[in-house]
């Protein structure tokens, strides 16, 4: 029986669907990759090569995460944050500077980005802090944590990099949401915000770079300076819209082809993708995602306990809200914030970070499915 | 191990909450598609067309302009490859930015390539800023490109003129459309940037030349940089002049002016083919036809010479004594005079309180017609014109086409001046006075004449009185069909003069040539008949032709035809500020005369052999 378990464990945990999903999502980027660098001479190594070494790396991440305890990685939650907080200090004064945002740190010939990082970090070290003990009282509840996620919060807010922080703010009301706030609390947190809004506002405002706040404007009105702030914006929907159902085919994608819109193999893949496959592409790409996120919650729902569940939604609030907001600000119905689509979207270190997630979550189920650790 | 710390309800309450991440995903996700479909779908086409205007541009193919031959198919203007650059407003991201660039890099004028910027005009067409660059600028602006967005380097062909400044004036040059053009509605399928005729026959055929643009779509990525190009439309090439000039005529009669100023206008009576109308000084069209700089402009206009004016059909000067051959001609159509009656000259006439002087001080004797025309008797006319009156003279200066446009294919021609009393009322609202008259009869006054008008009237003589529009242009070539359309002379008509009076004045006009005024004229080549005159630009002469400036100097003209017994070749010359029609301009003409005596019977001409072979004969310049 005991024999049977573990033995059975292994392939049952190991999730062939999940893993499947996976691979599907990530050749769809690979791919989308591919074409949009297709026929530009640039130096070095091709991007989707690239990719498939970054791809690689994010494997033995997962395989790592899959083989590992998330209750031992658990323990590690505070001191792996406070080596992020100490990374994104670093990347501050020493940061390699692109588009008008120091975001990265330069290791040899790559560069990697620790507010990547810090938003897995950040839902371990959540997930540790409400299952570590009851955690009752507003205090306890949002106040706390809260002051948890501020300094990682604000770091990364000064790079700037508004998409992480949102992602940051994201994790945090998500595992909000899954420990349950009293009303009261709840109230309180409310009032506060509407209170603090005006001065949040101001501040949010004034620290955002010239670029950051025309992004918003853009999405405002992105029809009003199609060569200027909403730039981006109309591209990007022009690129999705003249996909029409079928899509232009490989190659065939002249808004990224040729260049109208940039950061295609970045942020933009989705616009690159929808262009190049249609509407039947973009179907069956967001089934692939919701299939993915389905698979986790019921991980999530089934975890054993309270801190792999809180893991387990924290990781797929990470996911769901990189996904939606990405495709939502390509399609023009979010102000373009810097979010790349997990999994599609090309750069070495969301790739591995999101790929080490989803290895960790598969740990989750494998734990739950073991009776001796 | 953290489960233990939470009773059952804490963790089920998860559960439930999962449940509304769930829902709440599943919301989201079909948020999107929605949003995806309308994008996709519904608003599809719309993107579509976005996506195709974005990376099109259309860009215009300049057609080539039709060329242009002398009589004998010797090229005369044609087109040369060259480079142009051009800029798409729509890909240009910091047009301030270009414009230092362009000027930076080309040495472009800033202020001429801002106004071009700003010009009015389509963003995604592209717009010339500059022709007829170098190979090293065009290669200079390739290797830049990625620093330039929206530009880019097109070939073109541009006009050139292989002969230099050979026949500028009739040529013309090309140039770039103005906004007043623009506007007009000839020029209704143009656009900024265009090249069309501004002077010449180059102005007066643009509708044949300048051909129908083309239209590529070019495929271009975010920098406007060319990726892939469609011609949709070919560029029509523009249809081929075949002027009348002879251009080796035109090189000798260019040569025979030199640096003075003036102009020799050479026809066929028979038909009013032009064959050489030298104006000088003169200019180079190639150089006209570039842009030129604002100051290169104001040289060239302010030029004391004005070598942009085609004396030949825009200078009007006093016809001096050559108005003597329709005054003899009116003389005795109208029976004032009879070929034998005679007037005394004693050197002067006079009328009222006012003596009119001949040109020779002790006066020329008797004289009738036909020695007052051999010797230019001043007095003698000034009879005639008395006798006459000057609506009299007026009417036969205006038979022989004085006073009104030839109707040449040129822009801006003149018409000089045919006075009379009525033209005196309405111009200067004033009563004509008898003693202009006397003026008027010896061609000075009011009377003032084009050397094109005045070797249009003397090929009249020649030819009897038979007369046609002088013409530039005698065919067509159609560059699509290939057809040679003719353009057939213009018969103005018979003047209903005796062709006894043509004998008799022509008679004497030989003898002028022979033994009178014009003796330089005399060749032994050919018989030539001409008329020797002196048009006064200062009414005041003192002392000997040397003493005086050169700008108060008389203008020389002689008119001529030859041969005598049947016409070729119709001349005027006029030399301004060179003294004595007999002394500087008879011998011009006699040397244009033996020229084309010798240049005609050995070649004949491409175009009527051209003619012949599809059935027409009627170019020939033998008649």
């Amino acid at each position: 029986m005991i024999n049977r378990l573990t033995e059975h464990r292994g392939l049952d945990s190991f999730d062939v669907r999940y893993v499947a999903l996976i691979l599907a999502i990530l050749g769809i980027g690979v791919l989308s990759i591919y074409s949009v660098t297709y026929g530009q001479r640039g130096v070095g190594t091709p991007y989707y090569l690239k990719q498939l070494a970054w791809i690689g790396v994010g494997a033995a991440a997962f395989l790592i995460m899959w083989a590992s305890d998330y209750h031992h990685l658990a323990r590690f939650a505070y001191p792996a944050y406070a080596v992020v907080l100490l990374m994104l200090v670093v990347v501050l004064f020493e940061g390699r500077t692109s588009k008008g945002a120091q975001r990265w740190i330069a290791m040899g010939p790559f560069s990697f980005q620790p507010s990547e990082f810090a938003k897995l970090v950040l839902v371990l070290v959540l997930a540790h802090y409400y299952s570590k003990a009851p955690r009752v009282g507003w205090l306890q509840r949002v106040i706390v944590p809260g002051l948890l996620v501020l300094p990682g919060l604000l770091l990364i807010l000064k790079q700037p990099d508004l998409g992480s922080g949102l992602s940051f703010v994201a994790v945090y009301a998500a595992m909000l949401l899954m420990v349950g706030v009293r009303s009261q609390a709840l109230g309180v947190i409310l009032l506060f915000s509407i209170m603090l809004f005006p001065f949040a506002w101001e501040g949010v405002w004034g620290s955002l770079h010239d670029y950051q706040r025309q992004r918003i404007m853009a999405f405002v009105d992105p029809d009003y300076d199609p060569g200027g702030k909403g730039y981006h914006a109309l591209q990007s929907r022009i690129a999705i819209g003249s996909g029409e159902l079928l899509g232009k085919g490989l190659y065939g994608g002249t808004q990224s082809q040729l260049k109208f819109l940039p950061e295609g193999h970045t942020d933009f893949v989705f616009a690159v993708f929808a262009e190049e496959w249609g509407f039947l592409g973009v179907v069956v790409l967001l089934t692939l995602f919701v299939g993915l996120i389905w698979l986790s919650l019921e991980i999530a729902s089934k975890a054993k306990d309270q801190l792999g569940a809180l893991l387990a939604a924290g990781i797929v609030a990470m996911l769901c809200f990189c996904v939606v907001v990405n495709i939502g600000m390509t399609a023009g119905m979010f102000p373009i914030v810097g979010i790349p689509l997990p999994l599609v979207s090309y750069g070495g270190s969301a790739t591995i970070m999101t790929m080490a997630a989803l290895g960790l979550l598969l740990n989750i189920k494998r734990k739950r499915l073991s009776l001796f650790y | 191990m953290a489960t233990a710390h939470y009773p059952e309800t804490e963790f089920g309450d998860l559960h439930r909450r999962l449940l509304i991440l769930r829902v709440g995903l599943l919301l989201v996700v079909a948020l999107l598609g929605l949003r995806l479909w309308h994008l996709q779908i519904r608003e599809g086409p719309y993107y579509r067309d976005l996506s195709e205007n974005n990376r099109t541009r259309q860009v215009l193919l300049e057609p080539a302009r039709g060329l242009i031959y002398d009589r004998h198919g010797v090229l005369l203007a044609n087109n040369v490859p060259s480079f142009s650059l051009y800029v798409t407003l729509e890909d240009v991201k910091d047009r301030e930015l270009l414009v230092k660039q362009l000027t930076d890099l080309l040495g472009l004028d800033a202020t001429l390539v801002r106004k071009k910027l700003a010009a009015k005009g389509s963003k995604l067409l592209p717009r010339k800023i500059k022709d007829r660059m170098t190979l090293r600028d065009a290669t200079l602006v390739e290797s830049h490109r990625l620093d330039l967005p929206g530009v880019m380097i097109q070939v073109e062909s541009q006009r050139n003129y292989p002969g230099g400044m050979t026949a500028a004036h009739i040529l013309g040059y090309v140039g770039e459309i103005s906004g007043e053009q623009l506007e007009k509605p000839e020029f209704l399928d143009l656009h900024q940037g265009s090249v069309v005729g501004q002077y010449g026959v180059e102005k007066s055929y643009d509708r044949h030349m300048r051909g129908v643009a083309g239209q590529k779509n070019v495929e271009v990525d975010a920098l406007g940089h060319e990726k892939r190009a469609t011609v949709v439309e070919k560029p029509q090439a523009g249809n081929d002049l075949y002027l009348t000039i002879d251009a080796r005529l035109q090189k000798v009669a260019e040569d025979l002016l030199g640096e003075e100023q003036g102009a020799i206008v050479a026809l066929d009576p028979n038909n009013g083919d032009i064959l050489a109308m030298a104006s000088r000084p003169g200019f180079d069209p190639n150089v006209l036809s570039r842009e030129l700089t604002a100051k290169q402009w104001v040289e060239i206009v302010q030029d004391e010479g004005r070598p942009l004016n085609n004396r030949a059909s825009q200078g009007q000067y006093p016809p001096g004594s050559t108005f003597k051959i329709p005054m003899a001609i009116a003389a005795l159509e109208t029976k004032t005079m009879s070929p034998s009656s005679t007037v005394f000259c004693n050197g002067g006439y006079q009328f009222g309180k006012r003596l009119y002087h001949d040109w020779k001080a002790g006066g020329h004797g008797y004289v009738d017609l036909h020695n007052a025309l051999v010797h230019s008797c001043d007095v003698y006319f000034y009879t005639v014109g008395q006798r006459m009156g000057i609506d009299v003279m007026a009417e036969f200066g205006k038979d022989f086409g004085l006073g009104k446009a030839t109707g040449v294919e040129l822009p801006s021609e003149r018409s000089g001046i045919m006075p009379s009393t009525a033209w005196k009322q309405k111009a200067k609202n004033e009563q004509w006075l008898p003693g202009e008259t006397i003026s008027a009869a010896i061609g000075q006054g009011y009377v003032t004449v084009t050397p094109l008008q005045m070797a249009s009237l003397i090929g009249t003589v020649a030819n009897n009185g038979i007369s046609y529009r002088p013409r530039l242009v005698q065919a067509v070539m159609d560059r699509m069909t290939g057809n040679l359309m003719e353009i057939p002379a213009v018969p103005r008509g018979k003047l209903s003069v005796k062709p006894e009076t043509f004998r008799l004045i022509k008679d004497a006009l030989a003898d002028v040539v022979t033994k009178g005024t014009a003796t330089r004229a005399k060749s032994s080549v050919v018989t030539i008949g001409g008329k020797t005159g002196t048009a006064q630009v200062a009414a005041l002469r003192t002392g000997p032709e040397e003493s005086i400036p050169k700008k108060f100097r008389d203008h020389a003209w002689f008119v001529a035809f030859a041969p005598v017994e049947s016409p070729k070749i119709a001349v005027a010359v006029i030399g301004e500020h060179m003294g004595h029609g007999g002394a500087a301009a008879a011998p011009l003409a006699k040397e244009i005369i033996e020229a084309y005596m010798k240049l005609t019977p050995q070649v004949p001409a491409v175009i009527s052999e051209r003619f012949s072979v599809e059935g027409a004969g009627r170019f020939s310049n033998d008649s």
